[in-house]
């Protein structure tokens, strides 16, 4: 065990090593880390607020549905209620019309009857003043008695 | 193997254990020693300077990997053990852990390797371990020491050191047994650091060269003694590393 001048050589090294540590190795790999672990925390919360916002987005979504499901059943009610209003309005239409139909047909009825009866009374007419003039066998003047014909017309 | 004329035992171990040296005196340099140590130290911080300043924050190599886990465990040992501030605790943890493991892992290449290898380019001492020599280890200790103590000052001031070193343990009127206290304490920090160091790499470094004495047996008996010196290897590093900080967080922390 000779202590000698190797110790100050190697008090030499030992100061050159730190000094190469302490300038070159530890400073750029203690930065290294530090920026990784901040990049891996960044990520980790972008992360988890990637998957808040999913979360929100899916509850939005699911909100969004529910609201048009429910609109969309409105809107089938109301077309159901509108459906029915108008099947109601054109049974009431047609029956209105049904019933001017009937009126009109009735109407028309009365009139050809009317108008069957004015002919039959005027046939009657001549088939009684016919009948008459055979009855009578003679000249029997029309004229003087239209005026008891018109009377007996009235009559029938 | 020795130089060729006497093969004792004695003469085998006390080759080995020669330093190959320069110089007269207290000028004498042990070159082996100088050159590993330097070599090797070149080696790992320049290789880890290179690989820093291609260091990136993104996805790290496998280098990077394993550079940076080690360097963030020596620096966890830090923050947990010393509260101070100075930003030259956690570069002297790597340095001292890097360097004295890589050193001391030379002490797993076979015990005649190298000597065997420079003996053909004419160096006939060659010691190739060098932890095995107190001056490295001196060195190293008396370098903490030395920034110890700067730390010290720094940290308390000139007043608050004195302070310090006349009043704790026993207050300021037993000043002579706490100065006697202190002196005891400090100086047996740098020696017990070197020696721990030195003895159990000098005995581990001794026991491969016995077992290298045995012949055809050594092959059964240096595997083993090999793995479990792994273990010395990594622990003695970690234990220079760990109670440099320890004195250093000490340094810069009040005692009382």
């Amino acid at each position: 065990m000779n202590i000698n001048a190797t110790l100050i050589g190697e008090a030499i090294w030992f100061g050159v090593f730190i000094w190469i540590t302490m300038k070159y190795v530890w400073p750029p790999l203690a930065k290294a880390m530090a920026d990784r672990q901040k990049l891996i925390a960044d990520g980790l919360a972008a992360g988890e607020r990637g998957k808040n916002e999913l979360e929100l987005a899916a509850k939005r979504s699911a909100d969004a549905l529910r609201d048009a499901k429910a609109k969309a059943a409105e809107v089938i009610a109301a077309a159901e209620k509108r459906g029915a209003q108008m099947v109601e309005e054109a049974k009431l239409t047609a029956k209105v019309e049904a019933d001017k139909v009937v009126v009109a047909s009735k109407a028309e009825i009365a009139q050809l009857l009317e108008q069957a009866r004015a002919e039959l009374r005027d046939r009657v007419a001549d088939l009684a003043v016919a009948g008459a003039e055979r009855i009578l066998k003679r000249e029997v003047d029309a004229k003087a008695h239209a005026e008891m014909l018109v009377a007996l017309k009235q009559e029938l | 193997m020795a130089s060729g004329e006497a093969l004792t035992t004695s003469g085998y171990i006390v080759h080995h254990l020669t330093n190959l040296t320069v110089g007269h005196g207290f000028w004498t340099v042990h070159l082996d020693t100088l050159i590993v140590s330097g070599l090797i130290g070149l080696f790992g911080f320049v290789g880890m300077a290179k690989l820093a300043s291609k260091a990136t924050s993104g996805v790290p190599g496998k280098m990077q990997s394993f550079v940076e886990m080690l360097v963030s465990f020596i620096d966890q040992q830090v923050k947990d053990t010393y509260h101070g501030k100075s930003p030259l605790i956690t570069p002297l943890a790597i340095t001292i852990f890097v360097w004295v493991l890589l050193m001391n892992a030379m002490d797993l290449i076979p015990v005649d390797f190298i000597p065997w290898v420079l003996s053909m380019g004419g160096v006939h001492f060659f010691k190739s371990v060098p932890t095995t020599d107190p001056n490295l280890t001196f060195g190293m200790s008396l370098t903490v020491f030395v920034m110890m103590i700067v730390m010290g000052f720094k940290v308390k001031g000139f007043g608050g050191f004195m302070h310090e070193v006349f009043t704790v343990p026993f207050g300021a009127k037993l000043a002579p047994v706490n100065l006697l206290f202190r002196l005891i304490e400090d100086v047996a920090k740098p020696i017990s650091l070197s020696l721990r160091l030195f003895g159990n790499m000098y005995a581990g470094e001794m026991v491969f060269i016995l077992i290298a004495l045995l012949g055809l047996w050594q092959l059964p008996l240096a595997l083993p003694w090999a793995l479990f010196h792994i273990l010395i290897i990594t622990l003695q590093a970690f234990v220079f590393m760990m109670l440099t900080i320890v004195y250093m967080s000490m340094a810069s922390e009040s005692h009382g």
